[in-house]
């Protein structure tokens, strides 16, 4: 921050508490503008309109590897899981009894895939893979449920191109409140 | 007083609430049993504690080495999941509406952060005609609010839907606390940074290591909604999300994030995995419910409750709490015959907008079989569920936002417990 600007903060500052005191219904103003360039490592929301993707792009193929060596531990090779909480693949919504829900059964959009690995996994060191790893086991996931191909490119435009078999299967209740 | 004057408003043993109130209740017991000093007839003494001084002040209370040790209950833990689970409080124990903040309940996803607030910003972006940063210095000088609001994650009691057998209050609906909030409206800093007109959904994000995120539609955002930085007066607990946390008034826990440290302005929801694989109710067709984000009107009857034992037939205090994400508690009633005949209870606390209301009322329990239960209506006219009516409706698949009605048997020996009616 420039001298100028931290000059600029302590005023407005300085001038809001006054107005505070004497004034109870002047407004404070004590955001610092920052610039969307400033939060391009920061901001991790990928949604599924494809913004806020990162560049680059990744394979199955080559995200066995990563997929292997960061995921398998609780997602098993297979992707079975060691636990209910951990299985991706398989199940079927409309199948007898509690349908099991896993990435390719349940989960609406495939942005989600890729936002959620980048923000939260692997469990014991979130955000320790760089974009084009996450890229890469996203496709290895979605490989994994028979959704892409193991060659398949998958990048931003790719990625939600993918209609996920449960694409249908949400009712939104935002409206009730 | 004798019994023959108390009046029955209910089927076994329902006492007028009245009689609380002034009309006085003699003979009352407490749900485990008291000793009377002296009761042997002789004379009272000067007790130890009155003959010597105690110690000096202290910097940070504690409570009562002699009180009973209250307790948040945690489920296990899970070595490859480090940091998830979730802990409850002791609704059994409390008395009044507000949660203790050492007691109330937590839910995360990655743990909690040590978070300095020095090293803290929260952003707000997206569709805003200028994206900000705002520190929690800057955040401390804006003018706040202060509301008691409840909290309740929305997966509480969603045991009662999977059939649990057993288990105390605690254990099946301690995932809800009430506490005084104080914070920043939401919609002032939203207005500084000036939301664009496509906008309609705030994505926010929290500073832990899964980096929560939940969708808020914009129209909730400008409403009620806090940035919250104290918590009953203190600092919010590292628990509850501090330097600061979101808290949307009424709704399911997991959208008042925690940790809060980006608010992004976006034309439709994120779709973040807490509200598409988690958070969402899967229906008898399959198709699941989303963005189910107000807590419905609901009750529980807090004393006695699963795992007590009733010392002997006599006279007990019922006790409870209810609460709405609708608005306030307009009435609650009381049920020890299942269900089949209902009395009015007392509601011991004002009634607040979203917030816990401490009802009561006087039980004669003849030493017979009883099934208690409460059912709260709200002030917009809702009346809680019975639980074959939730069941009716969703089918059995759907795990969370279970605002059934609680059914506690009484034994004849005394023992309460959970039960299905």
């Amino acid at each position: 921050m420039s001298m100028y600007r931290k000059l600029l903060v302590l005023l407005s500052a300085g001038a809001c508490l006054y107005t505070l005191t004497v004034g109870a219904q002047e407004t404070v103003r004590l955001g610092t503008p920052v610039t969307e360039e400033q939060l391009e490592g920061f901001d991790l929301i990928a949604e599924p309109d494809g913004s806020g993707f990162p560049s680059g792009s990744g394979t199955a193929r080559q995200g066995q590897a990563v997929y292997e060596a960061r995921c398998a531990a609780c997602h098993a090779l297979d992707g079975s899981g060691n636990s209910g909480a951990t299985v991706l693949v398989g199940g079927d919504m409309q199948s007898e009894g509690p349908p099991l829900k896993t990435v390719g059964s349940f989960w609406p959009h495939a942005s989600t895939v890729f936002d959620f690995i980048r923000r939260a996994m692997p469990a014991d060191a979130p955000k320790s893979l760089s974009n084009i790893e996450v890229y890469q086991v996203t496709a290895y996931v979605l490989y994994l449920n028979e959704l892409v191909d193991l060659d398949a490119v998958i990048n931003a435009e790719t990625l939600n191109a993918i209609v996920m078999p449960n694409a249908d299967g949400f009712i939104d209740q935002s409206h009730l409140h | 007083m004798t019994e023959k004057k108390l009046e029955q408003v209910a089927g076994n043993g329902l006492i007028n609430r009245r009689h609380l109130l002034g009309m006085g209740l003699t003979g009352m017991g407490a749900v485990a049993g008291s000793r009377v000093l002296a009761a042997d007839g002789s004379g009272f003494e000067i007790p130890q504690w009155s003959r010597q001084p105690g110690p000096g002040p202290s910097a940070y209370g504690a409570p009562s080495s002699h009180a009973i040790a209250l307790q948040r209950s945690s489920g296990f833990t899970n070595p490859l999941y480090p940091g998830g689970g979730a802990s409850r409080t002791p609704l059994q124990h409390l008395q009044g509406t507000i949660t203790p903040n050492s007691l109330h309940f937590e839910r995360h996803h990655a743990g909690i952060p040590d978070i300095d607030p020095a090293g803290h910003r929260l952003v707000i972006n997206g569709l805003v005609r200028q994206p900000l940063a705002f520190s929690y210095e800057d955040l401390l000088k804006y003018p706040m609010q202060s509301h008691v609001y409840f909290l309740e994650c929305s997966g509480n009691s969603g045991a009662l839907l999977r059939g649990a057998q057993g288990g105390d209050v605690q254990t099946l609906h301690g995932l809800v606390s009430c506490a005084e909030w104080t914070g920043i409206q939401l919609s002032t800093l939203l207005d500084e940074a000036g939301v664009s007109d496509e906008a309609r959904w705030v994505a926010a994000v929290g500073a832990d290591a899964a980096s929560m995120g939940r969708s808020l539609p914009l129209e909730k955002a400008m409403d009620d909604v806090l940035v919250a930085l104290f918590q009953n007066g203190e600092p919010v607990r590292p628990e509850q999300g501090y330097p600061m946390r979101l808290f949307c008034p009424g709704w399911e826990g997991n959208i008042s994030v925690k940790w809060l440290t980006q608010l992004k302005l976006t034309r439709a929801p994120a779709q973040f995995r807490d509200e598409t694989s988690k958070y969402t109710d899967t229906l008898g067709d399959r198709r699941s419910l989303q963005f189910t984000f107000p807590m419905d009107v609901k009750s529980l009857i807090t004393s006695p409750s699963g795992e007590m034992s009733l010392p002997g037939a006599g006279l007990y205090k019922l006790t409870g709490i209810a609460w709405s994400g609708a608005g306030s508690i307009a009435r609650v009633e009381v049920s020890a015959d299942g269900g089949r005949s209902w009395a009015d209870a007392l509601l011991e606390s004002e009634a607040r907008d979203k917030a816990l209301t401490r009802f009561s009322i006087p039980w004669q329990w003849d030493g017979g079989n009883a099934v208690l239960q409460s059912r709260a209506t709200d002030s917009a006219g809702s009346v809680q569920p019975t639980r074959d009516t939730v069941l009716t409706a969703r089918g059995t698949l759907a795990n969370y936002h279970n605002p059934c009605i609680q059914s506690w048997g009484v034994n004849s020996t005394g023992e309460v417990s959970n039960v299905y009616v």
